[in-house]
């Protein structure tokens, strides 16, 4: 940033970002286990790459995974981030001029005083804890994404983050702004090469959704066994914006914890949080959102399920709270322990503040799956196992109005492989 | 005939099954050949739907005494899905909803993989399956809904032994045409009846069914055991003007006891 040349105002927001930081280094999570980030160095450069087509296979395959695709005809744009390096950006022809797409830096660069007024740490607080403190103390890239008013995106952009070597923290900060009026359809991937073992993500995500703009979030995350994960996630959303939020975790990880904030600022204004979590091998997942219901007539949902197997420990949170009168939202969480040795905690959490009027409920539920629907699946001559397998399938693949056929196919495939492997 | 008689369908003798600490049937014997439908009559709570959970294999339901022998395999020891590969369907009155597997889906397994786009829409026509296919399989069923489901099952499995627990109940009369004719296509199909071979255990409390499909004989299931066998229109009209006491010592049928 130091080549960039900024207004005294813009300054003085830097200085107090980084201050902000430099108090939380060592401020643990309200959440989640600890971890020590002393021990990992910031992740390394990488090459850039001409075409996806260049991508390694195996890494091409790992991506796949998590809905991203080196065929770019079903994209609309594309981001693919390489330890440090935006190694690839690429905007569709037919999309030029309806999305910018770049690096973080980039767009610093480019807009550095409309995004430190706007976009910068103002949906994230960076002095929340030593996560956020280490994204904007040692900031290693991340995606800006911005869709310009009045235009409706139907072909998802599709952003991938991913860490190739071990013990590295790959700290990244991403924006996205959909502006009045526009419509975007955004697939994350979050990955690492199937060599790495231990690391930490942190990632710092804003998104600000205009008036009339809808921007679908989907975001799949692929991680291993030692790694741990820490997104930090806010989301502003004005007058009849609309934020649908997917979240997809099939795979085994250390630990991740993460809990999105969405402000429903302006009159009508939704969230819709949707999330599907298997719980597996020893990995910690403590996951949830807030919705904050602040403009007249907004309105939220949650919906999550979870399945929880070996020694797993899986939290399942959702907090909606209420500022207006007219506010509606619901929480729907449900799981399912398949092993005696696994934890789940279902946390619904509402607030009415000073609201007599909110309307705000939830549904929590852990329970196994009814016997009587397993003998009535083997009754059709299904073995037991499959009859399992069919009904979890079932319990997981929960109804998103509205989610482009692309990611439910996306959806659908990474549950049917999690399944295949635990059979 | 010939005097080497082939094992029948279904043979059970002297079945005692319990449920908890209860015992429910205390006795029961029954011969089902090929390309015959029986009838279960007898009082609520008598066992009726606990003799069909207990052929199908749904644990829980004990035998204590006595055997189940179907096409010649003992089925003592087989799980719910071996007796249906081996040819065992049923239609339950009260089907389990089961959120996130549609109806299609239910389809395609009883049918084993061999569900064409003809059978779908074969079965779509008869039983007016419509959007049902792809709703959450019973969720939100009415009653005539999940009736038809049943048998949209049913017909796509083709098993040679179906058994129905009271498929008639809690459904309009258009509905029972439409499911009566359903079994009626699954048990006596096309062929001649010479070459049926298809054979079906109706449980049914009106006989309001019995209309649609011609059923061969009537057994009272009463105080455990199956008190006594006849024509199945007459130990309707017997039990509807007596009622089960004095039915089961009628002379109309011919007694076990
Ligand atoms: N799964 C079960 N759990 C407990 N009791 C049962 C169960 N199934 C049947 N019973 C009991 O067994 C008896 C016979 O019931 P059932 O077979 O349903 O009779 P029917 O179908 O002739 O009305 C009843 O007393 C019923 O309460
Ligand atoms: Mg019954």
């Amino acid at each position: 940033m130091s080549d960039v040349r900024l207004s005294p105002g813009a300054e003085a927001r830097l200085t107090e970002i980084r201050a902000a930081a430099e108090a939380a280094v060592d401020k643990p999570a309200a959440l989640g286990p600890d971890i020590d980030i002393t021990r990992f160095r910031t992740v390394s450069e990488a090459d850039t790459i001409a075409s996806l087509d260049s991508l390694e296979r195996q890494v091409k395959e790992t991506v796949l995974l998590s809905g991203f695709t080196a065929d770019e005809t079903e994209r609309s744009a594309s981001y693919f981030q390489m330890d440090r390096t935006p190694i690839y950006e690429r905007v569709q022809k037919a999309f030029d001029d309806a999305i910018e797409i770049m690096s973080t830096e980039e767009a610093l660069k480019l807009y550095g005083e409309e995004m430190l007024e706007k976009y910068w740490w103002r949906a994230v607080d960076p002095g929340k804890d030593k996560y956020t403190a280490i994204v904007a103390l040692h900031q290693t890239e991340g995606y800006f994404i911005r869709i310009k008013a009045g235009r409706k995106v139907e072909k998802p952009i599709q952003a991938c983050l991913f860490v190739s070597e071990s013990d590295v923290s790959q700290n990244v900060h991403n924006v996205i702004i959909v502006e009045d009026g526009a419509e975007a359809n955004v697939i994350t991937g979050c990955n690492i090469h199937t060599d790495v073992k231990e690391g930490l993500h942190a990632g710092i995500s804003e998104f600000y959704v205009g008036r009339g703009a809808k921007l679908t979030f989907t975001m799949v995350h692929n991680w291993a066994e030692d790694f741990s994960v820490r997104p930090r996630t806010g989301i502003v959303v004005e007058e009849d914006g609309v934020y649908i939020n997917n979240y997809v975790l099939l795979k085994p990880v250390k630990s991740i914890q993460a809990f999105p904030v969405a402000k429903l600022v302006g009159d009508r204004s939704t969230a819709v949080f949707n999330s599907i979590v298997y719980g597996l091998k020893d990995s910690v997942i403590d996951l949830g959102s807030e919705t904050q219901l602040i403009g007249e007539g907004t309105r939220s949902e949650a919906v999550a399920r979870t399945v929880s197997m070996d020694r797993s420990t899986v939290y399942s949170r959702g907090r909606l709270i209420g500022r207006t009168n007219t506010c509606k939202a619901h929480l729907d969480c449900r799981g399912i322990v398949q092993s005696a040795e696994s934890t789940q905690w279902a946390i619904p959490d509402l607030a009415s503040e000073g609201a007599p009027g909110a309307e705000l409920s939830h549904e929590a539920a852990i329970s196994p799956i009814a016997a009587e629907e397993i003998y009535y699946l083997m009754t059709r001559g299904l073995p037991k196992d499959e009859a399992v397998s069919m009904i979890t399938r079932g319990f997981v693949s929960i109804d998103i109005p509205g989610l482009p056929d692309v990611l439910r196919k996306q959806i659908d495939k990474a549950i049917e492989e999690t399944s295949k492997e635990a059979m | 005939m010939s005097s080497e008689q082939a094992a029948p369908l279904l043979r059970i003798e002297d079945l005692h099954v319990s449920v908890g600490e209860r015992d429910i049937l205390r006795g029961v014997d029954l011969t089902i050949e090929e390309g015959e439908t029986h009838v279960l009559l007898g009082p609520n709570g008598g066992g009726k739907s606990t003799l069909l959970n207990t052929i199908v294999g749904i644990p829980g339901y004990r035998v204590t005494q006595g055997r189940i022998v179907f096409k010649g395999v003992d089925l003592a020891g087989l799980e719910i899905d071996e007796r249906a590969r081996l040819g065992i369907g049923i239609a339950f009155q009260r089907p389990p909803a089961v959120r996130g597997v549609r109806l299609r889906q239910m389809l395609e397994v009883a049918a084993r993989s061999e569900l064409t786009p003809d059978t779908v829409a074969d079965l779509d026509e008869t039983l007016s399956l419509g959007h049902m296919l792809d709703r959450d399989v019973n969720m939100g069923f009415s009653g005539g809904e999940a009736k038809r489901s049943e048998m949209a099952q049913l017909l796509a499995q083709m098993p040679d032994l179906a058994l129905f627990d009271e498929p008639e109940s809690g459904v309009d009369l258009d509905n029972i045409a439409v499911v009566g004719g359903a079994m009626n296509s699954l048990l006596k199909g096309e062929e001649r009846i010479s070459e049926r071979r298809r054979a079906g255990l109706i449980i049914t409390h009106t006989g309001h069914i019995l209309e649609f499909v011609n059923a061969d004989v009537g057994h009272v299931l009463y105080n455990g055991r199956l008190a006594c066998k006849g024509n199945p229109l007459d130990l309707i009209e017997e039990i509807s003007s007596h009622g089960y006491d004095k039915c089961v010592e009628c002379a109309l049928c011919q007694t076990f006891a």
